[in-house]
């Protein structure tokens, strides 16, 4: 037994990605109908989008050391979707808190971007995501080449700028943001020699 | 919760209240946790009757009150205020109370009292906050709270026992609480158990957390941001869902400057905030 799964099962995975990525999105709108955001609905939407992000985020990471744990190879497909939908989660985040948060009053983004070191982190965190989803479609990577591989290494670079995002956003508490960030380091620890590879791609 | 007696406060005909399921669903009281809706769910058994208040240090007359007697007999009055929470949101609420000035008067302050601390109640065993930090984010318990002598005799800060004109429900801080309403709402101490007048500044809880977060006197200020969000503006909690959520411009000493302003004429309050 090699371990590889044939096609329909990784594409049943993936499916299972989808609908878990999107259940919640569709739970959530249901709960703004119903008025179940508690009594600051704005705050409590950013919050749930941001958290879902990050979740993606770290199980997008996750992907690759599973898959060599358990010799799946084709598990390696679920990174695309998973990145994709964390994306979706992160703009859904950035979108609700421009919208909703500070009513599209462009002067007032412009200033918070500039002045809150959190909102600066989050923001680069979003940028770089952004580049990453445009460059995700399969036409491009093939003539990307190995520049692919670097440009989409840059998320070990947002994974720490949206840990560190979530650490600072915190009223007080830093332990749920703590568990997150070691989690992700863990995960980067795992998987060092890869990210040093890549960082010395750019010498 | 009970009825109570009071006098009605006549509000401006365009104020628009903050819903009291909202009041009562959406509070900070970290001895109950973190999550707004936390305390509402964790402390309907707080045991708010009995409830003594003890009144000591730099008085003539220090003594202890029942506060369920105190309500029926200090002559309560309605007051409309906005609170404004130092994460930018605001509620208007009807308080139901008394000037503290007037209470502590009582007890004959001493020319050495020059400062008002205030301490929540300490009961782990009712509070799980104070059990676990992790429950109760970190903060130092009992939680402690303090006023300079001009702030705590100023008419507009009162000691509260009721909203909507019913007595307070535990996650509000029954069953006696401060509103002082030209600081941010961390000052507004719950369930207070203890107030002493002392001639030094008191330690305050969430300057001993954050202090270059939180200062002491924690005056609604829209010129001097949080270091990690801005105050200039902030979210008015009213009726309506997502969508009717509305920004409003955060105004000095959250709209009050009138009244108070003076109090701080020649303080720097970049460097007093």
């Amino acid at each position: 037994m090699t371990g590889q799964w044939k096609k329909p099962a990784a594409s049943g995975l993936q499916v299972a990605v989808h609908i878990g990525a999107l259940l919640p999105l569709l739970w959530l709108s249901v709960a703004i109908t119903d008025g179940r955001l508690g009594g600051d609905p704005v705050k409590e939407l950013i919050h749930y989008l941001g958290m879902g992000a990050i979740r993606l985020l770290l199980l997008t990471l996750l992907v690759s050391p599973l898959a060599k744990a358990v010799h799946v190879g084709q598990l390696n497909r679920l990174r695309r979707p998973l990145g994709l939908w964390c994306f979706a989660w992160a703009t859904l985040h950035f979108a609700a808190w421009l919208a909703l948060d500070l009513g599209l009053d462009w002067s007032l983004i412009g200033a918070e971007l500039v002045k809150r070191t959190y909102i600066l982190l989050g923001f680069s965190a979003w940028l770089v995501l952004l580049m990453l989803a445009v460059t995700s479609i399969p036409a491009l990577l093939k003539q990307m080449g190995r520049n692919w591989k670097k440009l989409h290494g840059l998320l070990y670079l947002v994974v720490i700028l949206a840990c560190w995002h979530f650490w600072w956003s915190v009223k007080s508490g830093w332990i749920e943001p703590a568990v997150y960030t070691a989690v992700a380091l863990a995960l980067l620890a795992w998987r060092y020699q890869a990210v040093a590879r890549w960082a010395r791609s750019f010498r | 919760r009970k009825s109570l007696t009071f006098n009605p406060h006549e509000p401006a005909p365009d104020l628009v209240l903050t819903p009291q399921a909202k009041v009562i669903s959406h509070n900070n009281f970290y001895e109950f946790g973190t999550g707004k809706t936390d305390p509402a769910e964790n402390a309907q058994r707080l045991r708010t009757e009995p409830w003594t208040l003890t009144v000591e240090g730099e008085v003539e007359k220090p003594g202890t009150v029942d506060v369920w007697k105190l309500m029926g007999e200090i002559g309560l009055e309605e007051r409309i205020y906005r609170m404004r929470c130092v994460e930018a949101w605001s509620m208007n609420i009807p308080w139901v109370g008394f000037e503290l000035g007037k209470f502590l008067k009582r007890f004959a302050p001493t020319s050495r009292a020059k400062y008002v601390a205030f301490e929540t109640l300490y009961d782990p065993e009712q509070m799980p906050g104070q059990r676990n930090r992790y429950v109760g984010g970190g903060v130092d318990y009992p939680y402690v709270e303090g006023l300079r002598m001009d702030e705590a005799l100023h008419p507009l800060t009162i000691l509260s026992v009721g909203l909507y004109g019913k007595t307070l429900p535990p996650q509000n801080g029954a069953p006696i609480r401060l509103v002082v309403p030209w600081k941010y709402g961390f000052k507004g101490i719950k369930s207070i158990v203890k107030i002493r007048l002392v001639e030094k500044m008191p330690p305050t809880s969430w300057n001993k957390l954050a202090p270059q977060e939180y200062g002491f006197y924690a005056n609604v200020n829209p010129e001097v941001d949080h270091p990690r969000w801005s105050q200039a503006s902030e979210r008015f909690i009213g009726p309506g869902g997502l969508f009717a959520v509305k920004r409003q411009p955060t105004l000095p000493f959250n709209g009050y400057a009138e009244e108070v302003a003076s109090l701080y004429s020649n303080m720097d309050l970049r460097k007093f905030y």
